[in-house]
């Protein structure tokens, strides 16, 4: 019989430990002068240096150290005095000199934190994640194998190799072990990579999209009998590339071990791709026999020595921490705690604070995006800000508080620009969508109403105000309901001497 | 002028307009075509765009323009240095037929200098070794005897300037590279300060060790081709940001008056050869008879820079030959269609690579595996800032170092060749100065009585005071000229067929 998670947590600790592996936006590579856009033709953006030719040199690309920095001020890191870089001996066909240039026992960034919060029943809790080092290394190239039947190395046919990839900065934030999450190991794990990704994206140092591996992790869990302040036997699993995937991986990683340990298998220690569909690893290559990557310091890198006056103008650079910047908006829009979670959960704080920004009302842009357009977007399986832009939104709520169009009138307008009719200024006038402000034309609807409903009419200047409900109803249908009701009212009242 | 004058006097001549650099070229390729299938210095000529660099520089100079002062001058290159579009084999079957597709900075400075690269000149596999017999392509002979080995690596280097195939070349030192063939054929080679002059292009044998620089058969041609391809790159991490010394005013001040000059203890006696030691006491004392003041030092810690250096530089080695996996360059063995890269990768290096490099990797590899590193790559690490800090204080003794080049002149072609460790003490001499990264420069001082070959005496001068080693390789170049009455390498036998 094998163990459900509350069982599974009720016998066993999990401890957990994260690798993130961040890939910088710089314009040019670790070290040399190509660029490191996306999507290139393969092996369009390689030189001698990144294609490791015979005598090529590596210089080090200043705005990664630069960035790397930023990154340890923003997770309360020590910058070391004097780092180094490392070779890490392994040979592999889409690593050019079959070394990567990657800091190893002298990183640049060492001892910080991260403050997490996670939503729970017991109330909202926090976690002090700890950095143990931000290290700087250089990215591979990639391998498509082609033939065979699993896209894998094993039974391909051949392989193609592009190195556009390889030479791209890359940033590893690893934590120290992370203990005493108990039951919601997932979550903390979830929330690290969520905040992670938050400080990133503030800074501005790197893209961080997991969908195209900007941002990577890898997930270190063990498990040891609760109570017995034991470390168990971590497997590290590979390549999981949405936050969700976190929270799964950490899940299943202590349903399958906690299951092992159950029926008295040991764990061992080894390498685990996630697989996305399902959910669930598969075993990669074993640890039990260590691979020796034969470091050493890298000869043909001088130390990095940043001084402390280039460490001190980096920190004065530094943007609000996220967390600082969420209590600031709770309270500058007046949002209730769930509503700000909620926000920030469906990772749309970012994009309501820019329609804010292009003066739409905070309590309607978050109306609008957390609730019509991402019904829409979970309808249809996307993320909010790919059907409307912001600016849009904000043109929208904008025209909805001048009182030109109403919510309902709003409804379409959006339905409009994501069929994509145009901007909601062309979806207006494409589709008639103006609201009947024109007095005039409001008072034609009003007396043909009057004159169809002689007695409801009379009533009301007799002083039963409800029953202009009747007259309203049939003025908003004569408009296609393209007036403000309020106006209609209001009209409607002053003319039967109310 | 002829093709035995010094690069300075065909600089000369050039201007004057007294020869054309297509026609300095020609001589040369001439002397090549007599003397080279003997020698065999070169592995690849390229004549076609040497002749095209002779033409455009004699087009300039028609034209009026200021040149660079050795515009128009032949010049012999390693071929462990890049250069665009021409074969750059390294000595080794793993590279044959790879063409470059960039230029090494050296080589950039070299063109920007208007020097005339004739071709590549052999050396032992991937710079690996004391006598150019490493080479894939079968060993240079020492124009002095060819019998004997020219020294290594580079040896090809060394025996073009010998065999007036060249009047300048560029070498590469990483234990004594430069240095030793220079001693073994009676010319002058110089390993700058590391980070003097750039690496970037240098096909790396060890990165922390590993300094191109300058040859030639007289210490200011050797000072002026150095003035050429010195300075700093940004391409080069290691390079050092700082002017360069001017070499070429020390090689002609003659002067050493007053000046400290300190004898290595450590760098004499057992295992050197009676004739090098007396050739090298000979040119003491004219020192002496020119002003030098001479004190003995003691640098105890050269008693394990050999020790050292056969940990760090196969250490580093074993890295940088990782990238040869037939991937990319060079050649691809076995890949039949029924092979994995690693198998494919495992063939190729089986045939590309060399006994004396496969030994090298191995070394290294097992000297950086875990549980070995401390003992071997970190302790010789040690005791390499050791020799740094006996280089230190011996220089707050005297301006320069003086010892023997190598300690004996050059044996026979396959005499040690079976021996790694006896050829591996050729270097004992040499490599202190790669270990502490200065400078080092090596220029002949007679003809040993027993054999009447060459001997090399080699000048050491700290850290970016290269000048101080043409300072008085320059003074003693001059006294020695005028006590033979005529330069060195007239002593030597006749080339059959050398014009």
């Amino acid at each position: 019989m094998s163990l459900n998670y509350d069982q599974a947590i009720e016998k066993y600790e999990p401890t957990l430990g994260l690798e993130v592996h961040v890939e910088l936006n710089t314009k040019s590579k670790m070290f040399c002068g190509c660029a490191t856009e996306f999507g290139a033709e393969p092996n369009t953006q390689t030189c001698p240096v990144c294609l490791g030719l015979p005598g090529a040199l590596p210089v080090v690309n200043k705005t990664a150290i630069e960035s790397s920095i930023l990154i340890g001020l923003a997770l309360n890191c020590s910058i070391a005095p004097f780092s180094r870089f490392a070779r890490k001996n392994y040979f592999y066909p889409d690593m050019p000199k079959n070394f990567q240039t990657s800091q190893y026992d002298e990183p640049i960034c060492i001892n910080g934190f991260l403050d997490v919060e996670i939503e729970t029943y017991e109330g909202n809790k926090v976690f002090r994640i700890d950095i143990e080092r931000v290290h700087m290394e250089e990215d591979t190239g990639k391998s498509l194998h082609v033939g065979g039947s699993t896209g894998r190395i094993h039974g391909a046919e051949y392989s193609l190799l592009d190195y556009n990839r390889a030479g791209i900065p890359l940033v590893e934030i690893v934590t120290k072990i992370v203990p005493n999450t108990g039951k919601y190991a997932p979550q903390v794990a979830r929330a690290y990579v969520a905040a992670l990704r938050d400080i990133l994206r503030g800074l501005k140092v790197s893209d961080v999209k997991m969908e195209q591996g900007s941002l990577r992790c890898d997930v270190n869990l063990s498990l040891a009998p609760s109570g017995s302040g034991e470390l168990g036997t971590r497997s590290e699993t590979k390549n999981v590339n949405s936050l969700r995937s976190v929270e799964t991986a950490v899940s299943g990683e202590i349903l399958r071990q906690a299951n092992r340990l159950q029926s008295g298998e040991k764990i061992v220690q080894e390498t685990r791709h996630f697989l996305e569909e399902s959910g669930e690893t598969r075993p990669g290559r074993s640890k039990e026999k260590a691979e020796d990557y034969r470091y050493f310091p890298e000869p043909d890198l001088v130390p990095v020595v940043p001084d402390n006056k280039w460490i001190e103008e980096l920190r004065k650079t530094l943007p609000e921490k996220p967390a600082d910047r969420r209590k600031r908006l709770q309270s500058e829009w007046s949002v209730p705690e769930k509503e700000m979670t909620a926000m920030v959960n469906a990772e749309l704080l970012d994009t309501v604070e820019e329609t804010v920004k292009l003066g739409a009302d905070p309590t309607k842009a978050r109306s609008w995006w957390l609730g019509e357009i991402s019904r829409i977007a979970n309808e249809r399986d996307v993320v909010a800000t790919e059907l409307i832009s912001v600016t849009a939104v904000a043109q929208i709520i904008n025209l909805i508080n001048q009182g030109e169009l109403t919510d309902k009138l709003a409804r379409q307008v959006v339905d409009g620009v994501i069929a994509g009719e145009g901007t909601p200024a062309d979806v207006i006038s494409k589709r008639g969508l103006k609201v009947v402000s024109d007095d005039g034309a409001l008072m034609k609807a009003i007396e043909d109403a009057i004159a169809a409903q002689p007695d409801t009419a009379e009533r009301v200047r007799g002083g039963n105000i409800p029953a202009a409900g009747a007259l309203i109803g049939a003025v908003m249908k004569a408009t296609g309901g393209q007036a403000d009701a309020a106006k209609v009212r209001e009209l409607l009242l002053k003319h039967l001497g109310q | 002028m002829s093709i035995r004058s010094s690069a300075a006097e065909m600089a000369e001549a050039l201007t004057k307009k007294e020869i054309s650099a297509v026609e300095l070229a020609n001589q040369h390729y001439a002397q090549i075509e007599a003397v080279d299938k003997d020698v065999h210095a070169f592995l690849h000529l390229d004549k076609a765009g040497a002749l095209a660099q002779a033409e455009s520089i004699d087009k300039k100079r028609a034209a009026g323009e200021k040149l660079p002062p050795l515009a128009g001058v032949p010049l012999a290159l390693k071929d462990v240095l890049v250069q665009k579009g021409v074969p750059t084999t390294c000595g080794s079957k793993m590279l044959e037929g790879w063409r470059p597709p960039y230029d090494a900075t050296v080589v950039t400075k070299l063109k920007d200098a208007g020097i005339v690269i004739l071709g590549k000149t052999n050396m032992d596999e991937f710079a690996m070794g004391s006598s150019t017999e490493n080479s894939a392509y079968g060993p240079t002979h020492n124009p002095w005897d060819l019998t004997r080995i020219p020294g290594g690596s580079g040896g090809g280097s060394a025996a073009a300037l010998a065999a007036f195939e060249a009047p300048l070349a560029i070498g590469t030192d990483t234990g004594g590279s430069i240095r030793q063939p220079a001693a073994v054929t009676a010319t002058v080679g110089v390993k700058p300060t590391y980070g003097g002059v750039s690496r970037y292009g240098l096909v790396a044998f060890s990165s922390s060790l590993d300094q191109a620089g300058p040859c030639a058969r007289t210490v200011l041609d050797t000072a002026m081709l150095h003035q050429s391809i010195a300075g700093f790159d940004p391409k080069d991490s290691t390079s050092i940001n700082h002017a360069v010394p001017d070499v070429v005013a020390a090689a002609k001040k003659k002067d050493v008056k007053g000046l400290k000059i300190g004898i290595v203890k450590q760098l004499s006696g057992a295992g050197y050869q009676k004739g090098v030691e007396n050739k090298f006491n000979d040119a003491v004392a004219e020192l002496v008879k020119l002003g030098a003041e001479i004190v003995e030092v003691s640098c105890p810690n050269f008693e394990y820079a050999l020790a050292a250096y056969y940990l760090i530089a196969p250490s580093e080695c074993s890295s940088n030959l990782a990238r040869f996996d037939s991937m990319r360059f060079g050649i691809r063995i076995g890949d039949d269609g029924s092979k994995g890269a690693e198998e494919v990768m495992n063939l190729t290096r089986q045939v590309g690579f060399g006994r004396e490099v496969k030994r090298r990797i191995i070394l290294g590899t097992y000297a950086l595996s875990s549980g070995y590193y401390d003992a071997y790559y970190g302790s010789a690490q040690k005791v390499r800032t050791l020799i740094k800090r006996d280089f230190d204080a011996a220089f707050e003794k005297c301006d320069v170092l003086v010892s023997p080049t190598a300690p004996t002149t050059a044996f026979k072609i396959g005499e040690k060749s079976e021996d790694p460790l006896a050829m591996y003490l050729n270097d004992i001499a040499t490599i202190p100065v790669n270990l502490a990264g200065i400078g080092g420069m090596s220029l002949p001082c007679g003809l040993a009585d027993e054999d009447n070959l060459p001997v090399g005496f080699q000048i050491m001068s700290p850290a970016m005071k290269d000048d101080r080693m043409y300072l008085v390789g320059g003074a003693l170049e001059a006294a020695l000229l005028s006590k033979w009455g005529k330069p060195i390498l007239d002593f030597a036998p006749r080339l059959a067929g050398s014009k």
